[in-house]
């Protein structure tokens, strides 16, 4: 009996200080296991009389419990301190860059045309467009500029040697989306154009947007109201408007539109941003529409500049130049 | 349009400063381009004479001058003006005056000399641009008077930007009455009162270009002083107005266009022949014009010519031979009308524009001739003096321009402009623009007086109203309508969504101009079915891209300029074309909306954890997989290593097709084209037709397999030449409907294969969808796609 006692005793001993799990089962088997000495003192408790047998066993089963228990306890601890060794030595540096997540980007022209274009579809119109390469008519005579006539003189055109021309504005689209449709119209298109002017404002190839509606009661006060809408869209804010009377021989009576503009020294001026105008009777009657039933409104603008003034670009030429440096700003 | 502030001052009531002015007329339509106030802080600057100017004993360049400015004693400045000399009258800033340029007078010594004031020219006043020496006033400019009395300062030069519709406004008297429309005042020129006839001296006219000239004045001025002094009050409105002081006729003509709008012109009486002749130009003729040009004309053109020869060309110039000289003596005027379809284009198409043509092509009142001839008449004769003959006077009447009487409705009025304007308004304000007005029950009878020749229909009554009445004081409101939706087909990707893709895998979108150099367009080989502009800025820009690569790569050659090895571009833009056959047919050009990738440098951003490797065909096709597997309909494309164009690599270049259609190409640049445009072997670009690109699958669900599915690997050693779209081929036609995918795992050549051999590694993924795949199943597929191969393709099963 002192024996066992005093086995076990060393034995707990033993148990808190086996630094590794073999080392642990090792002393398990001694213990527990088919020779060990708790089972030894089992075996013997045969030999005994039963009252002595049953002393004995209890004796012998509390000393089993406590070993199990110190052998169960310091296993844990042992796996856990494996456990925490694993996860040491398997930490990476998560700082390091990720693989593959390089990634390109639309140009700021395009995601100008888009966002204005996508602010014109939620109000209803209908994306629309036509060849860059135009007649004559469309162009110029059906939109009521006669031949020679002056306001020719302000589109700077480019032409081929068959009298086809690239268009000079987008406005074309217009008599496109016209011809053989009847109203309600609402239409959004956005495209390129040219004219032969080429300086630090001008570039013989920009974006424009046209936008058309024809309805049974488009007004003046309707165009100006979608406009201040619109300008509030895009730049998020408000801003302050005005409306001067102007002239394109394809709208009338025709404005331009000019918004009170934040300089960086903190100085404003009147800054130019749009053209537009209730459609000209000539042009409705000329894609078949009858004006007397409807009127409708037109305006025009230059991607280019919208593009600008929302992103503070301020060389025009920096767009087609495609230098990565400047189209990774827009990514 | 540029005039003077204090002019227009003269000829309309303004109760208006500057801005208020520059404001009203802007808010109106007639945009004030550009505002330059003349003449400000001229405190303190005098009319001076030089008495006496020696040289400056101690400098070359300089004189000291002694001057008489009205104060007693003279004053001694040192002045270095090159025309500085005794006699002339000049602006004096004495001491203690302040020039707008900052200049502070004060009495100093030059280079040991004293100087009490600083003589000074028109640049350093602030009027004018002129620095080349000092200002030379008139020789009876009151000494001592203050300057700016003297040249009635200060002004402002207004510059307009007049819209083309406007040609009323391109005289001040027009302008003027805008104005008085606009402030509710009143334009304060009288009539015209007709100059005394001292002379019969006559000249016949006969028109003979009918609608083109429906009215030719003239009147022929006797004995008058060429050579005349033009009064300092008239060059410096011409002066203020951007036009230089020439002589006294020349400067008469052009004062009266200013004041009224009407082009006028003189001849020199002397050098014309017989009658005065209005009539088209012959084809061929020619005539050289005052700027010394040689104008070659034809019928299209309208000429003023006597009765030997052609002497001006109608509304644009005169000519060279019957000009007015410092030694004419006998003027003869014209003052006539031409119709705007006959002067439009004239000007431009001889390269020219002039303030004549800008004005007859948007059209002169008809009203006009007759009083500018007068008004002209008036100011010569006190200028120049001379005898005036009786007013000439051709015309057809019925060939004038009437002025239309229009119908405005009032409903119309309020439904264009969405509000109501109150009928007094209506009324008030055609009246102030000079128009018969009579009211009727549903609206107005409105007669425009003869300068507006934009005024033809109801439209242009409305935007009168609105103009005057002010965009501003109309509200805004929202349209109206009935909602409709449009449809957007889900078979269709749009393109945005196509940019997107290629910016998320690492590309930039690119915008290059639409036009390219004939000469770069050579270079890549593409010399066929070209479209060429017919008058392009420049060579560079002289060819519609039939392509987008030769610009795209020209913007990758410009970012690897600039240290960016790795350059990843896309562009999406129209390509254009044209076939001889749709030439001569007079067919339009083909536009073709169209993608375009280039890529070079290493295949992904240089990283830590992975070999650096460079980019080569099959990363760009892995694009292109990528692209096409979206659409979902993979099957219906295929590539082509036959059919290059000479752009690519024979052997590292693909042909595109979808549905056997031929839609673009893929792969390495041409190493002879790259060596031409500077560029390394790792450069790939593709191209395709976008439309195709955009096709889109609407999906069709089927069951997913209920059994599960067997995989078995197979080596195969095969001769270098057979492609792996031959291995699918046979191994799908082999094993049908069972081959549910066939990966390609490995490829290898080198040791233990044979030269000219490769090993490609495959795993066949086979399924029923009616039952499980036994071994045994699978196995007889194998055995069959391997002999398959072995017979078609020459391939040995590796161990």
């Amino acid at each position: 009996m002192d024996d066992l006692d005093s086995r076990a005793a060393q034995a707990l001993a033993e148990i808190d200080t086996a630094d590794t799990l073999e080392a642990l089962d090792a002393l398990r088997v001694g213990l527990l296991g088919k020779s060990g000495i708790v089972t030894t003192a089992l075996k013997a408790l045969g030999a005994l009389s039963p009252d002595e047998r049953k002393a004995r066993g209890a004796e012998v089963n509390r000393v089993k419990d406590r070993l199990a228990d110190a052998l169960a306890a310091r296993k844990q601890v042992l796996e856990q301190a494996e456990l925490d060794r694993r996860l040491a030595s398997e930490t990476i540096d998560i700082s390091l860059p990720g693989r593959h997540g390089e990634r390109g980007g639309i140009h700021p022209i395009t995601r100008t045309l888009e966002r204005i274009t996508a602010i014109f579809s939620r109000l209803g119109y209908q994306r629309a467009d036509g060849p860059e390469i135009e007649d004559d008519w469309h162009n110029f005579e059906a939109l009521n500029f006669p031949p020679h006539h002056p306001a020719r003189a302000m589109h700077d055109t480019f032409y081929f040697g068959d009298g086809r021309l690239l268009r000079t504005h987008t406005s074309p689209v217009q008599v496109r989306s016209m011809q053989g449709r009847q109203p309600p119209i609402r239409i959004i298109a956005p495209g390129k154009v040219y004219r032969s002017d080429s300086d630090q404002t001008h570039s013989p190839m920009f974006h424009q947007i046209e936008g058309l509606l024809v309805d049974e009661t488009s007004s003046f006060a309707d165009l100006k109201g979608t406009l201040a809408e619109f300008i509030r869209a895009f730049f998020e804010r408000d801003f302050e408007m005005r409306f001067r009377p102007s002239y394109f021989p394809f709208t009338e009576p025709s404005a331009e539109v000019d918004i009170r503009w934040d300089a960086e020294d903190g100085s404003t001026r009147w800054l130019e941003v749009l053209g537009c105008g209730m459609v000209h009777p000539n042009v409705l009657k000329n894609c078949g529409i009858d004006p007397e039933r409807y009127t409708g409104f037109a305006f025009g603008l230059g991607v280019e500049r919208f593009a600008m003034l929302r992103y503070g670009v301020s060389d025009l030429r920096a767009f087609f130049e495609n230098d990565l440096r400047f189209l990774k700003q827009f990514a | 349009m540029k005039f003077s502030e204090n002019w227009l001052r003269e000829l309309v009531e303004i109760q208006a400063d500057r801005a208020a002015l520059a404001h009203a007329l802007t808010m109106a339509g007639l945009e004030v381009e550009e505002l330059t106030p003349l003449g400000e802080g001229l405190d303190g600057v005098v009319v001076a004479e030089i008495i006496g100017a020696v040289k400056h004993p101690e400098a070359d360049r300089l004189q000291v001058c002694t001057v008489n400015a009205g104060l007693g004693e003279p004053l001694q400045i040192v002045c270095g003006a090159p025309n500085a000399r005794v006699g002339i009258k000049i602006p004096l800033a004495k001491v203690g005056a302040s020039l707008p340029g900052g200049i502070n007078i004060k009495a100093a010594k030059l280079r040991g000399v004293e100087s009490f004031g600083m003589l000074c020219s028109a640049k350093e006043l602030g009027i004018d641009n002129d620095a080349s020496g000092l200002l030379e006033l008139p020789l009876d400019a009151p000494v001592g008077t203050p300057l700016a009395t003297y040249l009635g300062l200060p002004d402002a030069s207004f510059e307009l930007k007049l819209t083309p519709n406007r040609p009323d406004c391109l005289g001040l008297v027009g302008l003027a009455h805008d104005v008085a429309a606009l402030f509710g005042s009143r334009v304060k020129t009288g009539e015209q009162a007709p100059a005394p006839v001292s002379s019969d001296a006559r000249r016949g006219i006969r028109l003979e270009a009918g609608a083109d000239a429906p009215r030719y004045l003239g009147r022929v001025i006797e004995g008058l002083d060429a050579k005349a002094r033009t009064p300092l009050w008239l060059a410096e409105r011409l002066r203020r107005a951007g036009l230089r002081p020439i002589s006294a006729v020349v400067d008469v003509t052009n004062y009266v266009m200013l004041e009224l709008g009407q082009p006028l012109h003189a001849f020199d009486n002397d050098k014309l022949h017989g009658d005065i002749v209005v009539r088209h130009a012959r084809e061929g003729e020619t005539l050289t014009l005052l700027d010394g040009s040689e104008a070659r004309l034809g019928s299209g053109f309208l000429l003023i010519a006597d009765e030997q020869s052609a002497l001006a060309v109608a509304g644009v110039m005169g000519g060279f031979d019957s000009r007015v000289t410092d030694d004419t003596r006998n003027v003869f005027l014209e003052s006539a009308h031409f119709a705007p379809a006959a002067i439009m284009g004239r000007a431009r198409k001889l390269g020219m524009h002039t303030d004549a043509s800008h004005r007859f092509e948007r059209g002169v009142d008809p009203a006009l001739p007759q009083r500018a001839l007068e008004r002209a008449t008036e100011l010569l004769l006190s200028i120049a003096g001379g005898k005036a003959g009786p007013v000439l006077r051709a015309e057809n009447l019925a060939d004038l321009p009437r002025p239309a009487t229009l119908l405005l409705r009032r409903a119309r009025l309020q439904r264009v402009l969405g509000i109501e304007v109150a009928d007094a308004e209506v009324a008030r304000i055609f009246t102030a623009l000079g128009m018969q007005v009579t009211a009727q029950a549903d609206g107005w009878q409105v007669t425009a007086p003869s300068s507006r020749f934009d005024i033809e229909r109801e439209e242009d009554l409305i935007e009168e109203v609105a103009r005057i009445h002010g965009y501003d004081n109309i509200p805004t409101s929202t349209p109206t309508g009935a909602l409709t939706l449009a449809i957007e087909p889900e078979g269709r990707l749009n393109e945005l969504a196509v940019r997107e893709q290629w910016a998320a895998r690492g590309y930039y979108e690119a915008v290059n101009l639409a036009f390219v150099s004939q000469e770069l367009l050579q270079r890549w080989g593409f010399l066929q079915d070209l479209v060429a502009l017919a008058n392009p800025l420049s060579a560079d820009l002289a060819v519609m891209r039939p392509s987008l690569l030769p610009g795209l790569i020209q913007a990758l050659s410009h970012n690897r300029a600039r240290q960016q090895e790795r350059v990843r571009l896309f562009e999406l833009g129209r390509t254009f074309r044209i076939e001889a056959e749709a030439v001569a047919r007079k067919d339009a050009p083909t536009e073709t909306p169209t993608l375009a990738v280039v890529a070079c440098g290493t295949a992904h951003a240089e990283q830590w954890g992975e070999a650096a490797r460079t980019l080569d065909f099959h990363d760009l096709k892995g694009d292109l997989d990528a692209l096409i597997a979206w659409g979902g309909e993979p099957e219906r494309w295929a590539v082509h290593a036959d059919g290059l164009p000479a752009w690519l690599h024979p052997g590292r270049g693909a042909r595109v097709t979808r549905d056997g259609v031929t839609v673009g190409h893929l792969g390495a640049l041409h190493p002879q084209l790259a060596k031409r445009l500077d560029l390394g072997a790792d450069v790939h670009v593709l191209e395709l037709a976008l439309e195709p690109v955009l096709g889109r699958r609407l999906p069709k669900a089927t069951a997913v397999p209920r059994f599960p599915s067997v995989r078995r690997d197979i080596a195969m050693d095969l001769p270098e030449g057979v492609s792996w779209s031959q291995i699918e081929q046979v191994v799908r036609a082999t094993v049908g409907a069972a081959l549910q995918e066939l990966r390609l795992f490995d490829r290898y050549s080198g040791k233990g294969v044979e030269a000219g051999r490769k090993s490609l590694a495959m795993g066949l993924i086979l399924q029923d969808a009616s039952r499980t795949l036994t071994d045994d199943d699978a196995d007889r597929y194998i055995r069959e796609a391997v002999a398959a191969l072995e017979v078609t393709c020459m391939a040995k099963l590796r161990g």
